[in-house]
């Protein structure tokens, strides 16, 4: 507890270093996952394709994927750039695939009548697809803000200091509670960002059933988790 | 992409029988590891997700469980655990770490397979006069197994991740060839440790993927509606449309 007290400046340097890694991920990985899950949505046959390989980028551990993409990208292995582009991948192969499923979840009727009453698509996609799917797609939106806060730690193991460091510098100082205060830290950054997640989807999205908790569930399901 | 060359050549190169460390050794410490945490895993929340989804209670418990889960860092924890069990009980702290990282997984898998399931299915099953122990086993187990099975994909693809990064704590694994070739700038290494542990996670995937079409049972998949977008706004499945 002392290690804590005494350090927590360390500790809220660190957090917003953390904070700082993970927002562009989240934010660029819902931007990315809009038009895929469109496509896997829209068209049969990208919808194989898009789900497949957003599904088999979600599969390669993390540490793996830090080790290819600087082969593949020609960026450095001890960089940055390399946490941020794993994590982005990450977080467009977890939602991608929600908003093609909350796509799909839109009353095929409401749809119709949009059409009906004059919407071309790309009116129709954002006036009244995309915010009727809006529920589920904070749904896929905050398992993939959560998990990227989590993932991020592996950034020390390829030098990128965050959170990780408490757990790789508490581990060669045998200081039990640096460690228990980073895992504590980074679940607490993902409870506020989740938190203002759903505050923002209230906000913005008044007319949406308050409980969506099943539909979270079977998504979180899917998703499953990576480390 | 002759760096690729370079990884493919390194990970067939004969060295790599060789040496205290050998390829096929450091494959088959990870999937032990795999294994045997996702198996422990199983045991304890396979018959609790079960119980919970027969039930009903304890699922606010479960989900509540589930999501935090998420925001666990598995590095994080599998260092604090080494570090409260102490240096020398390195594996059991991992295989603790790996195990309690697999549980909300397999637990949501399980329960959520029985939730999927229609009612009136349940219902039948009663009015029939089955007793509970064999709605459990006949009904509500064949038709929750491919939403379990696909828990226990996921919590397998996240343990084979962990253990990667577990070589950090000299555990062995694949991933000791990616930690061990940090410092000595041997990238050629590193890229091929990575590619081991990619195919190994994408046949392990894959093999799941198999498993779990094979487990629908025959009168469920006939009636499964293949697209997502053609079902009806009530749904007729029996089941959610697996995982492909």
């Amino acid at each position: 507890m002392t290690w804590v007290l005494d350090n927590l400046d360390l500790i809220a340097a660190l957090t917003l270093e953390h904070l700082r890694q993970c927002l562009l991920p989240i934010l660029l990985g819902f931007v990315l996952a809009i038009p895929l899950g469109w496509v896997a949505f829209r068209f049969r046959l990208t919808r194989g394709l898009v789900l497949t390989v957003t599904g088999l980028l979600y599969t390669i551990p993390s540490l793996a994927l830090f080790a290819i993409l600087p082969t593949v990208l020609g960026i450095r292995f001890l960089s940055e750039a390399n946490l941020v582009i794993a994590l982005t991948i990450y977080a467009v192969a977890i939602m991608a695939r929600s908003i093609s499923d909350a796509l799909g979840s839109v009353d095929p009727a409401v749809r119709q009548a949009a059409t009906a009453v004059g919407y071309g698509p790309w009116r129709r996609f954002w006036t009244v697809e995309f915010p009727l799917a809006g529920p589920v797609i904070l749904a896929g939106l905050r398992v993939a803000a959560v998990s990227t806060i989590a993932l991020a730690t592996v950034g020390i193991l390829i030098g990128v200091e965050n959170l990780g460091y408490l757990f790789t510098n508490g581990l060669q100082r045998r200081i039990i509670p640096e460690v228990f205060a980073g895992v504590i830290a980074v679940m607490l950054v993902a409870l506020v960002i989740d938190a203002l997640l759903v505050l923002a989807g209230r906000l913005l999205m008044p007319w949406a059933p308050r409980r969506t908790a099943g539909r979270r569930r079977r998504l979180a399901l899917r998703l499953g988790e990576a480390a | 992409m002759n760096l690729f060359a370079d990884a493919i050549a390194w990970i067939f190169a004969p060295e790599r029988l060789e040496g205290s460390v050998s390829l096929p050794l450091a494959i088959g410490q990870h999937l032990a590891y795999t294994f045997v945490s996702v198996v422990v895993a199983a045991l304890v929340a396979v018959p609790l997700g079960w119980a919970i989804g027969h039930t009903g209670r304890g699922r606010e418990v479960a989900v509540a469980v589930s999501g935090a889960a998420r925001a666990v860092p598995s590095f994080g924890l599998l260092v604090l655990l080494v570090l409260i069990f102490g240096v020398l009980h390195k594996p059991e702290a991992a295989v603790v770490s790996f195990v309690l990282l697999a549980i909300p997984s397999i637990l949501a898998g399980a329960y959520s397979g029985f939730e999927a399931i229609d009612r009136r299915v349940i219902d039948a099953g009663r009015a029939m006069g089955m007793t509970e122990w064999q709605i459990l086993w006949r009904i509500e187990v064949p038709l929750g197994l491919p939403l379990l099975i696909g828990g226990l994909r996921s919590a397998t693809l996240q343990v084979v991740a962990t253990v990667t990064i577990a070589a950090y704590i000299n555990l062995g694994g694949v991933g000791y060839f990616i930690i061990q070739g940090v410092p000595l700038r041997d990238f050629t290494q590193i890229l091929g440790g990575a590619l081991v542990v990619v195919a190994l996670a994408l046949v392990l995937d894959g093999l799941f993927a198999v498993l779990q079409h094979l487990v629908v049972p025959r009168g469920v998949s006939a009636g499964r509606t293949p697209d997502v977008r053609a079902t009806p706004t009530r749904r007729r499945a029996v089941v959610e449309p697996a995982t492909e």
